[in-house]
């Protein structure tokens, strides 16, 4: 549905993205996780025809992005960063314009808007006027200009910010509900938001990919945190046994002057038992600590910058 | 086409449901009418100067009230026109509403034919209430139509003119009043450009007046549709449209 080649964007010499290349299947629902300026909207820019690329291509919905701009964006809805309402507009004609916008006929107009105005909750408040609406309304009108038309593919850049926890949750329900019907991308800084939600995750850090894949495969591989490194000065041959036999440790090889041990998930509290056994044994432990994996430092990055239940 | 009239449509309700419209009509009113009013009373005691001491001639309709009154319309509409155009693209770039039109399947071209014709009913509409004085003047008088229906046609070419540089000055920034106060002041330079054409050389002077707005209006205030005069007014709109579009077509390339 989304196919994304080499995509390099580049303001004057600073680049916010670099060769970017995914792929997304139709009815998915795709996270991009980075923190703030990593380039998830300028990426969400470009697959909407908003900006262009400096080089790469990306096709969405089997149009050439800015070679079929008019196609491509009949098939797209998109809510940006800001929610792009008009305040003085009252919500359900905001919402038809919005419709008539994207070429939804004249007959199924009427339908249409009530439809999107149902699915975001909307409906009681159709006709008040947008200025007078809280942040969290006018976010789920921008929500429903981008549901709309009943596009492919839903593009929708930090959906939940500044809403509180009760309309988060709905909207999260919302685009969850979406999948199947249409192809989700949504872009956030926030793990817990990305999780709750999207079955593929895609990592952004400096404008460059540094993980995609299922959050089960991306979680396993958060697990590697469970493997600790021992720097010792007299590596022995039976020096992995010994370690071995602890229980907790499910694990241990000798690489170099590295013990390598895995830890079992209850292992953690034996990690003293590890040292003190090392010690005993006359290994000369030089260092001690857990395996640094690239991936969870975005995340603890990530997670650490907000928190949201 | 379709889009045109749905953005224009949108675009022209938004003045009625903000005070714009509100206060510029009554501004325009309030000023045309009392123009009106002065122009109608002295034209009433000059014919009747003349006639008392018998000088054998009066000033017509078209002389006395129809020209002084389109031709200070047209300076009303330079002061007014700006606070019509100012906010169509800036406050789009400010609230970041500009994104949903440049993501929606509608051309540039389309958006700024729209803002530029939701601007333009509204000069319409203006111009088309105070059609109630020619009306009066139909009523107790015998003005030339002629005069009155090139009059009202030039009006409208000048005040799309008003409104095409108005338009390009709001693609060019966020801010409204920057966006009013400089086509303001470019409305107002573009008038009075051919001041200049006295102490410039022939051909310097020729190239003056022509650019000139107002200079334009002179054919059309005396009856008279000119070509030349309606493709510079004609051309002069569709240039500040494209560089409208240029202008909005490289922001999105920054």
């Amino acid at each position: 549905m989304i196919n994304v080649s080499h995509l390099t964007k580049q303001y004057g010499p600073r680049s916010a993205i670099q060769d970017l290349s995914f792929e997304i299947h139709p009815g998915e629902i795709v996270g991009f996780l980075g923190p703030n300026g990593a380039g998830k909207s300028t990426t969400m820019k470009i697959l909407t025809g908003f900006m262009p690329a400096t080089s790469g291509s990306a096709t969405v919905a089997g149009y050439e992005v800015f070679k079929n701009p008019i196609e491509l964006k009949r098939n797209i809805g998109y809510l940006p960063e800001t929610p792009p309402v008009y305040l003085d507009m009252v919500v359900r004609d905001y919402v038809e314009f919005a419709a008539k916008l994207h070429d939804v006929p004249k007959s199924k107009l009427k339908t249409a808007v009530d439809l999107a105005l149902e699915k975001t909750s909307l409906t009681d408040v159709g006709k008040r006027i947008i200025g007078n609406l809280s942040k969290g309304y006018r976010q789920r009108v921008g929500l429903a200009q981008a549901l709309v038309h009943n596009p492919k593919v839903l593009i929708l850049d930090e959906p939940t910010v500044g809403l509180d926890p009760k309309q988060i949750i709905e909207i999260r329900e919302l685009i969850k509900s979406l999948a199947g019907d249409h192809t989700v991308i949504l872009s956030s800084h926030i793990l817990p938001e990305v999780t709750a939600t999207c079955q593929r995750i895609i990592v952004i850090s400096k404008g460059k990919i540094v993980a995609q894949d299922t959050l089960d495969q991306i979680s396993a591989r958060l697990r590697k945190g469970l493997i600790y490194n021992m720097t010792i000065k007299n590596p022995s041959s039976d020096a992995a046994q010994s370690i071995q036999s602890i229980s907790g440790v499910k694990s241990a090889s000798l690489a170099g002057n590295k013990l390598i041990i895995e830890l079992t998930q209850s292992g953690m509290d034996s990690r003293d038992q590890i040292v003190a056994a090392a010690v005993g044994k006359g290994l000369g432990v030089l260092e001690f600590s857990s395996e640094k994996v690239n991936l969870e430092d975005i995340f603890l990055q990530l997670t650490t910058e907000e928190k949201i239940s | 086409m379709k889009k045109v009239w749905t953005i224009a449509t949108k675009d022209f309700r938004s003045y009625f449901t903000s005070p714009i419209a509100y206060i510029v009509i009554a501004g325009f009113l309030t000023i045309m009418g009392w123009m009106f009013f002065f122009n109608l009373s002295h034209f009433n005691s000059m014919n009747l100067q003349y006639r008392s001491y018998g000088m054998g001639k009066s000033v017509s309709i078209s002389e006395g009230i129809i020209r002084p009154l389109y031709g200070n319309m047209n300076v009303i509409l330079l002061f007014l026109t700006p606070f019509i155009t100012m906010r169509l693209f800036s406050e789009e770039k400010k609230l970041h509403t500009i994104e949903l039109l440049m993501t929606s399947p509608v051309t540039l071209m389309e958006t700024i034919l729209g803002k530029f014709l939701s601007a333009f009913l509204l000069v319409l509409v203006m111009v088309g209430i105070t059609f109630t004085y020619p009306v009066i003047l139909f009523l107790t008088g015998n003005p030339d139509i002629g005069v009155v229906f090139t009059s009202i046609l030039g009006t409208l070419l000048l005040s799309g003119c008003y409104l095409s540089i108005g338009i390009l000055f709001s693609a060019m920034t966020e801010n409204q009043i920057v966006a009013g106060a400089l086509t303001f002041a470019s409305g107002l330079f573009l008038w009075l450009i051919s001041w200049a054409s006295q102490s410039t050389g022939p051909v310097m002077g020729e190239f003056l007046n022509y650019l000139s707005l107002i200079g334009h209006y002179n054919n059309f205030s005396q009856g008279m549709i000119q070509s030349g005069d309606v493709i510079f007014y004609v051309s002069f709109i569709g240039l500040g449209l494209f560089f409208t579009h240029q202008v909005l077509d490289s922001y999105r390339w920054r």
